[in-house]
């Protein structure tokens, strides 16, 4: 399952994780990032226990979106130990994102 | 609304239009600039059935000849935008709009990349390639459009909506739209700034202060059609299935840019196969 990040969840969820997470940065009215959400939708059921896949309205939880400085969507985060480790913009296969979060 | 519209009149767009005119289906081929092939120094000399080797600028002028022979709808013209609608494409050239249920994005790879020092540095951090997807980061910023034709005309279109503070840098190319916005006509020699672009200098020695960038020039290679439609693009190549679908329904690529030999033979090759999966993509619609 995808989770949908609030700014009030963001630390617990993302930084205090025991696995690696990924984050999705998008909003409604980018059309590429709306390309993202199927491929996330796959992921996630595929390295459940492993990894968590979330997604952050840029919209709408503004405050996160500035402190890490996106200013292109989709970007795709993956945080472990909570940092980041991998960074990168635009759609991508599951394959990559597999192996953006190292598994 | 079309069938099918082509991007792309080499030897991949042209190949895919044939096959499909002959399986009875109404092709449209759309496409300005002769690619990697019009620019290549040496003639071709290896490509079946050629005893005199060919300029590549001639074998695409035959490549088109051979189309129009066989009743194929050519439009000269660039191509300026690719948007999706529902279930089908919106294609805007230079002088007209189509829509059409399927797109074969065919436009070669361009062989360059902008030069300019900064520019890897600051894409993602200032530089944008999506003036729809970025341009609300920088609503109330300073911004650059950076072309001088057509595309940059339509993507100062999307962006004077979000943002009123535009520059227009032609980046030393003559201006061909009219604008209501300060243009810059000097070349531009660097993008500034430490971890955020700042700024841009220009040849003439100016520096303007901006923090977005926004990228239209010449016209949109497939990449950036990708880019703005959210297609998975792998090593600058667009990933397709083994029905040469991209991850976008009724969006199919073939030729250079899906990567693999750069060789007019496999874009033959992709042209007569895609040709086959789009008859049975149109007739399971």
């Amino acid at each position: 399952m995808v989770k949908h990040l609030k700014t009030d969840t963001f630390k617990k969820e993302v930084l205090e994780s025991d696995v690696p997470v990924l984050v999705d940065f998008w909003a409604k009215w980018c059309s590429p990032c709306l390309r993202v959400a199927p491929i996330l939708e796959e992921l996630s059921k595929e390295v459940e226990g492993k990894a968590k896949i979330c997604k952050l309205e840029v919209d709408e939880e503004y405050e996160i979106a500035d402190e890490y400085e996106i200013m292109s969507i989709p970007t795709i985060v993956v945080f472990v130990n909570g940092e980041i480790k991998e960074q990168v913009i635009g759609v991508q296969s599951k394959q990559s994102l597999l192996k953006l979060l190292g598994l | 609304m079309k069938d099918i519209i082509i991007i792309g009149i080499g030897p991949a767009g042209i190949s895919a239009a044939i096959y499909l005119k002959r399986a009875g289906l109404n092709p449209v081929v759309i496409g300005q600039d002769f690619g990697a092939l019009s620019d290549y120094p040496e003639k071709v000399e290896n490509y079946y059935g050629f005893g005199n080797p060919i300029l590549g600028e001639d074998l695409i002028k035959e490549g088109i000849n051979q189309a129009k022979r066989l009743d194929i709808e050519i439009i000269q013209d660039s191509v300026i935008a690719l948007d999706q609608i529902d279930d089908h494409f919106k294609v805007k050239t230079t002088k007209h709009k189509f829509q059409t249920k399927t797109v074969i994005l065919a436009t070669g790879k361009k062989r360059m990349t902008m030069s300019i020092p900064g520019f890897n540095k600051f894409k993602g951090k200032g530089i944008s390639l999506c003036a729809a997807c970025d341009g609300y980061f920088f609503r109330r910023k300073k911004v650059a459009l950076i072309g001088c034709g057509p595309y940059m005309a339509h993507e100062l279109d999307v962006l004077k909506e979000i943002n009123q503070d535009i520059t227009v840098f032609t980046h030393g190319s003559p201006l061909l739209e009219s604008v209501s916005f300060p243009v810059v006509n000097s070349k531009i020699t660097r993008f500034l700034g430490t971890d955020k672009l700042e700024g841009i200098e220009t040849e003439d020695g100016n520096i303007y202060q901006v923090q977005g960038i926004f990228v239209a020039i010449g016209a949109p290679s497939s990449i950036d059609f990708a880019t703005k439609l959210g297609v998975v693009v792998e090593r600058n190549s667009l990933v397709v299935n083994h029905t040469y679908q991209t991850n976008i329904p009724g969006l199919f690529a073939i030729g250079d840019v899906i990567g693999g030999k750069l060789q007019i033979a496999k874009a033959v090759y992709d042209g007569m196969m895609v040709s086959d999966h789009i008859k049975t993509y149109l007739k399971s619609k």
